[in-house]
C-alpha cells in the first residue's frame, strides 16, 4: 500500500476495500448468472433456431443503428459545437434526452410519432408504408436510443481538440468543405470509432423502446433481449444461456472500446 | 484527457441501459406491523379485483393489512421458487401452480376459484366489422396475439387450432397488456385478449363475443404457501376468495365460475 501511495499521490488505501465492494456489484450477479448456466447444454440452447434467428436479427439491426447514428450524429455533434445558434445549449439538452428517458417512453413517443395513427406514420400509412411490427421499426427504435452516444463522444472530441487545425486549415486557403473532410474528421476517427461501437451495444441492448413500438416476431422484431425475456416465461435455461451469450459479445465490445484511444493515440495531432 | 470522452460515454452506456427492466409491480398497501401483514402473490390479471377484495378484507379484519405483488404467473412462481416471502398465491393457469405443487411449496392442494375466456380485441365501434375468429386469417387485418411460450399464448393457440383458423400475427406480445395495447393504440386491427381485459375499465378496446371461447378456458388456482408465516390468516384469506362474497366481484369483472 504505501509503495503504490508514493506512486500515486492523493489515493488514500481505505479507498480500495471500497472499490472492491463497487466492482462485487457489478460483478457478483454476473457470477450468479454464471453459477445457474447449465454448462452441457450451452451450445445447444444458444443454437437453436429461435435462438440464432434473435442472433442474427440483432447483429444486423444493431449494426445498421451504429451505422446511420455515425452517419447522422457526427454532423450533428459538428453543428452543435462548431455553429453559434440561438438555443443551442436546449438543443444540446434535447438531444442528449433519450439517455435519461425510460426507453419504454421512447418506443411510445415512435409509436405516437410512426406508429399507423402516427403524425408521420399515418400519412406513411395512406401510400401503404406501414414502419410498425417492420425491422425498420426495430432499426428506428435502436437509433433513438443511441444517437446520444455519438453525438456525447463527437461533442467533447471537439471541444478537446479545439478549432487550431482548422483554422490553420483555413488561412492555407482550404475551402470549408475540404477543411473538414481532411482535417476534422481524420481527427475525429477514434471518436467516432468509439462512439459507433457504444452506439451498436446500446443498440444490441436496446429492449424497452423496441417491444413498444416494434413488437415481437421471430426472424422479424424479436431481437436477443427481446427473446431471452420470452424465453424467461417457458424456459429459463434457455434465457440464462443467452444471457451469457449477450453478456460475452458485451465484454469484448466493451474491451475494444477501452483500447481504442491507446491504439489511436500515436495518430493523434 | 485524450481517453475521457470514451470513458464517459461507457458510463452513460451503463447508466441508459439500465433504464428499463424493472416493472415495479409490488404494491405496498399500508407498513403496519409485519406480523399483522398477508403477503398475497396474484397474477397480473387480477388486479383489479384483488385490490378491491384485499379492501374488503382488511375491513373485515381490523389490524390486518394485506400486502400485494403482482406479476405474470410465471414470474410469480419464479419469485417464489426462489424464495421471496409470500402467504398466499393465485395464478392466471394451473400449469405454473403445479410447478410450486411439485416442489411441496405450498400448504394445500389448490382451488380453482375463477375461469377466464378469450375473446377479439377491437378498435372501439368495431370500424372494420370483425366478428369471430375466420376473419382473422384475412389479410388485410392485423392480429396480435401472445406468444405460445405464456398462459394467454397457450389458450390462444389452442382456440385457433380447434376453429381451424389460421393466422399470421404480426406481433407475439410476452403478455396480454402487451396485445391490448397494440390494438387500443390502433397499431393492430384486432388481438386475442382474455374476456376480463377487453371488459376493463379504460381498456380502450371493444370485446366481440366468440361462442366457441368457451371450449379453451384458463383457470386460476389458489393456495396458502407451506412457508406463510400466519397459516392459519393464510387459510383464511383463501377461503375468503372461495365464499360467495367475493363472487360478486368476480362477476361484474368477467370471469367465469369454474
Amino acid at each position: 500500500m504505501r509503495s503504490s501511495q508514493t506512486y500515486q499521490p492523493g489515493v488514500p488505501a481505505w479507498l480500495i476495500p471500497i472499490a472492491v465492494v463497487a466492482a462485487a456489484v457489478v460483478l457478483l450477479p454476473l457470477v450468479g448468472m454464471l453459477a445457474r448456466l447449465p454448462m452441457g447444454q450451452f451450445l445447444s440452447l444458444i443454437t437453436s433456431v429461435p435462438s440464432l434467428e434473435a442472433l442474427r436479427l440483432s447483429l444486423i439491426t444493431a449494426s445498421s443503428a451504429a451505422v446511420l447514428c455515425v452517419l447522422l450524429g457526427v454532423p450533428l455533434a459538428v453543428t452543435l459545437v462548431r455553429i453559434e445558434f440561438p438555443g443551442r445549449q436546449l438543443a444540446r439538452a434535447f438531444v442528449l434526452l433519450p439517455l435519461v428517458l425510460p426507453p419504454v417512453v421512447g418506443g411510445l413517443a415512435l409509436l405516437y410519432t410512426f406508429g399507423r395513427r402516427g403524425v408521420v406514420g399515418a400519412p406513411l400509412s395512406a401510400v401503404g408504408i406501414d414502419i410498425a411490427f417492420s425491422t425498420i421499426a426495430v432499426v428506428l427504435a435502436q437509433i433513438f436510443v443511441s444517437m446520444p452516444f455519438v453525438v456525447i463522444t463527437i461533442e467533447s472530441a471537439l471541444l478537446s481538440m479545439g478549432t487550431k487545425y482548422e483554422i490553420a486549415a483555413a488561412s492555407l486557403g482550404a475551402s470549408p468543405w475540404r477543411s473538414l473532410l481532411m482535417v476534422t474528421v481524420p481527427s475525429l476517427m477514434p471518436a467516432i470509432l468509439s462512439g459507433g461501437i457504444l452506439a451498436f451495444a446500446r443498440s444490441l441492448g436496446e429492449f424497452g423502446a423496441t417491444i413498444t413500438f416494434a413488437g415481437s416476431l421471430q426472424g422479424v422484431t424479436r431481437t436477443l433481449p427481446l427473446e431471452i425475456y420470452l424465453q424467461r416465461e417457458a424456459d429459463p435455461d434457455a434465457a440464462i444461456a443467452l444471457s451469457v451469450l449477450l453478456v460475452l459479445i458485451a465484454v469484448v465490445i466493451v474491451a475494444s472500446v477501452y483500447r481504442l484511444p491507446a491504439r489511436y493515440r500515436g495518430l493523434r495531432p | 484527457m485524450k481517453r475521457w470522452p470514451a470513458l464517459t460515454a461507457a458510463a452513460l452506456l451503463l447508466a441508459g441501459a439500465s433504464g428499463c427492466g424493472g416493472s415495479g409491480n409490488a404494491a405496498d398497501r399500508g407498513s403496519g406491523d409485519s406480523h399483522s401483514a398477508l403477503r398475497v402473490f396474484a397474477a397480473a390479471s387480477l388486479t383489479a379485483t384483488f385490490t378491491e377484495l384485499a379492501d374488503v378484507y382488511e375491513q373485515e379484519n381490523p389490524g390486518t393489512t394485506v400486502e400485494l405483488n403482482f406479476a405474470g404467473s410465471s414470474d410469480l412462481v419464479s419469485q417464489i421458487q426462489e424464495g421471496a416471502p409470500a402467504d398466499v398465491i393465485a395464478t392466471a393457469d394451473e400449469p405454473n401452480m403445479t410447478r410450486l405443487t411439485d416442489e411441496d411449496l405450498l400448504a394445500e392442494a389448490p382451488q380453482v376459484f375463477v375461469t377466464n375466456s378469450l375473446t377479439i380485441a377491437v378498435a372501439p365501434g368495431n370500424p372494420l366489422g370483425i366478428s369471430g375468429l375466420s376473419d382473422l386469417a384475412a389479410e388485410d387485418i392485423t392480429t396480435v396475439v401472445c406468444a405460445v411460450q405464456v398462459p394467454c399464448g397457450t389458450a390462444s393457440a389452442q382456440l385457433l387450432d380447434r376453429a381451424g383458423v389460421e393466422v399470421s400475427p404480426v406481433s407475439e406480445e410476452n403478455a396480454v397488456t402487451g396485445v391490448l395495447s397494440k390494438v387500443a393504440t390502433g397499431q393492430a386491427d384486432a388481438g386475442l385478449v382474455y374476456t376480463t381485459d377487453a371488459a376493463a375499465e379504460g381498456s380502450g378496446v371493444q370485446a366481440v363475443d366468440l361462442p366457441e371461447s368457451a371450449s379453451v378456458l384458463n383457470r386460476y388456482p389458489i393456495s396458502a404457501l407451506q412457508a406463510a408465516a400466519d397459516p392459519e390468516a393464510a387459510a383464511e384469506f383463501v377461503d375468503f376468495i372461495l365464499a360467495d362474497s367475493a363472487r360478486g366481484v368476480f362477476d361484474e369483472a368477467g370471469f367465469g365460475v369454474p
